[in-house]
């Protein structure tokens, strides 16, 4: 009997808009223009609040930071296609996420200087706090999305990561387990290239992470990560999936980490300095700018405008985050159980922390 | 009221909470068709349907792990494990997400779940069947955990940690399951989790334990009149009811089956030795698992304290 083929795969990649700023038409969306425009905004604001986050760091005004430069249209892309309702599973390279998703820039500022109250998202963003062991969140994200379908709501779960994260254990089963279950999970993955000093090489011998979702039997897909179009298209198309009830999805957004891991880390000692500049050229900004101009929606003025709203965005946000009071210690016992322990009340008397 | 195993009141407690809030489901391996590897679920897949009697892959992690995105969600899943050695791989999701989401979300979300897992030796089961870990989970500030020694109070406790708004770890003793029987209440009832209970009155010294070594610790106190405290609640603990009964008695003894190096005796020792060493008459004494890897069948009687090794103990702490 000759070997048999039960089945064949392959592995898709959609870009729409080429480092030229050209749209290739057939995969074009139909997208209005002050979506367009919202986009380079977003990616406007989110990159001036990064520019300021690390000139604060050296200053010493914010702790360690985790730069998400040169990824902007794989978080503002992604995010700008979560509707209202949907839960978002962030890991700590995701500001950009979050201000795109209107996350109040003082208390992500407040979160980088060691203020826990940072990660208390608003009424009504369902923003979970970054996760910082690297891809554990994605079981939280296959869990809400379960959650959902179980009350038969029509919403989603997105849960953001990198190339390291899919290494993870937590991961694999995540995605498995969303494949079982069939259940509205989005699974973002910005592939950056990087995980600190590891190479995208050293995550897997696979060809791409996208294709991992093969394995769970789930869709999954590999989009240009720095075509703010495409990312935006790739992620609406899988939540739209996901709230009819047609499964969860794998995307990796391939992309790249323009700064150094966080302002702890160097990465001139283990990157190649041209890789770098080859990647400088693709970022996202650039092709936007180009394809907005060829559609009469962007101008130096229009840019000048945008940039100086956000600087000033940015500025009130820091003044914002500075002038907050500093915390109180007895916070670190009120939110460990929903009540306080014989215990944390001796402590909270005994370390003079009563309020 | 009826004679049930905890076994049975367990199940008792899953079926009434799930029937009273719909937002009550049970995931684990082969919990659903199968009722579970000690038969603790039998009927719950028939009675509320596969939808919320979850049978899942086998992925610890994945499933403790999806159970925080449920909790966080609204809904309150009851996990099981099939046996303690296994809840190892959920460990990070329960230590780095479960216990502190509450506080890194600022009380924006919490993790009201239930982790339950059969603990302890006694069943002759293979090897990374009969841990008794408690302390670990105890040491984790934002969980909580909860040992059952009767089927009275499995069923109140279960239902306390099913409607607590914290994540619960709740061990069930392996060897109690079937063995002890007892009469529990019809209907529903809840044991307030935190709070101990006083198991026998006496006078002569105090004696701590809980799960199955509060059963020997009674049995080997015939001959003695001591007041033996079943904590039920491991963390937080009840202090107040130790501390009392320590002051009352002046002699503490304090038995469990995992190993003593940082076992929980050890904590309560120092309780003791902090808050109430002016009452003390002689050294707290602690009846531990030797410093060993938990043996396999042949060795576990060994390795488990027995009734003559915890009767020296209590012989020893009243010759002071």
């Amino acid at each position: 009997m000759p070997i048999d083929t039960l089945d064949r795969f392959e592995v898709k990649y959609l870009r729409i808009i080429d480092e030229n700023g050209t749209a290739d038409p057939s995969v074009m969306p139909p997208l209005p223009d002050a979506l367009l425009k919202n986009i380079f905004e977003k990616i406007v604001l989110a990159r001036t609040f990064n520019q300021r986050a690390m000139s604060l760091q050296r200053e010493g005004r914010i702790g360690t930071y985790a730069s998400f430069y040169g990824q902007e249209a794989a978080q503002v892309g992604s995010a700008l296609a979560i509707a209202e309702g949907d839960w978002v599973f962030p890991s700590f390279r995701e500001s950009g996420v979050l201000i795109a998703l209107g996350y109040p820039m003082r208390r992500l500022y407040s979160y980088w200087a060691g203020d826990e109250r940072g990660m208390q998202a608003p009424p009504g963003l369902n923003v979970f706090p970054m996760s910082v062991p690297v891809g554990t969140q994605a079981p939280h994200g296959m869990g809400a999305a379960w959650a959902m379908k179980y009350r038969k709501e029509k919403k989603a779960s997105i849960t953001y990561f990198g190339d390291g994260g899919s290494s993870r254990g937590d991961f694999h089963e995540a995605l498995n387990l969303a494949g079982v279950f069939k259940v509205p999970a989005i699974f973002f993955c910005q592939n950056n290239q990087w995980a600190i000093s590891m190479p995208r090489q050293r995550q897997t011998a696979a060809k791409t992470i996208a294709q991992k979702a093969i394995g769970y039997g789930i869709e999954g897909m590999a989009v240009d990560g720095n075509d703010a179009v495409a990312v935006y298209k790739a992620t609406t198309d899988a939540l739209d999936r996901a709230k009819r009830g047609e499964g969860p999805t794998l995307i990796e957004a391939f992309t790249y980490r323009l700064d150094d891991h966080t302002t702890s880390d160097e990465a001139s000692r283990y990157r190649p300095k041209e890789e770098v500049e080859a990647w400088r050229v693709k970022e996202p900004l650039i092709r936007l700018r180009l394809f907005m101009e060829k559609k009469g929606l962007w101008t130096r003025e229009y840019e000048e405008g945008v940039g100086k709203a956000a600087l000033d965005a940015v500025d009130r946000e820091i003044e914002a985050y500075e002038g907050m009071a500093a915390p109180e210690p007895s916070d670190m016992f009120r939110y460990t159980y929903d009540e306080l322990t014989a215990r944390q009340k001796r402590e909270l008397k005994e370390f003079g922390w009563e309020r | 009221m009826g004679k049930m195993n905890i076994v049975q009141a367990v199940q008792e407690a899953l079926r009434l909470e799930m029937e009273r809030d719909g937002d009550v489901v049970v995931l684990g391996e082969d919990v659903g068709r199968d009722g579970g590897v000690f038969r603790v679920t039998e009927g719950l897949f028939e009675r509320f349907g596969p939808e919320r009697v979850i049978d899942t892959p086998l992925s610890e992690i994945g499933i403790v792990g999806a159970a925080v995105g449920m909790a966080a969600y609204g809904i309150k899943p009851v996990v099981e494990i099939q046996f303690m050695g296994f809840i190892y791989a959920g460990l990070e999701q329960i230590f780095s997400h479960a216990s502190r989401i509450r506080s890194r979300s600022r009380g924006r979300f919490t993790c009201p779940l239930v982790v339950r897992a059969p603990y302890g030796i006694g069943i002759k089961a293979p090897e990374l069947h009969s841990e008794s870990s408690e302390a670990f989970f105890c040491h984790m500030p934002g969980v909580k955990v909860v040992v059952p020694s009767t089927p009275y109070n499995a069923k109140g406790l279960l239902t306390s940690a099913i409607r607590d708004p914290n994540p619960v770890v709740f061990l069930e003793p392996a060897r109690l399951y079937r063995s002890i029987k007892g009469e529990v209440p019809d209907g529903e009832y809840s044991i307030p989790l935190g709070k101990a209970s006083v198991y026998q009155e006496g006078v002569d010294f105090t004696v701590v334990a809980w799960g199955t070594m509060l059963h020997r610790a009674a049995d080997a106190a015939e001959g003695f009149d001591c007041e033996i405290i079943d904590l039920m609640t491991l963390k937080p603990f009840d202090e107040e009811t130790v501390l009392g009964s320590v002051k009352k008695t002046g002699r503490l003894v304090v038995v469990h089956e995992a190993t003593m190096n940082l076992g929980l005796g050890a904590e309560v020792a120092a309780l003791a030795a902090g808050e109430a060493i002016e009452y003390l008459k002689g050294p707290v004494i602690r009846v531990a698992g030797p410093e060993a890897v938990v043996p396999m069948a042949r060795l576990e009687d060994d390795y488990m304290p027995g009734v003559e090794r915890i009767k020296r103990a209590y012989e020893k702490v009243m010759r002071y």
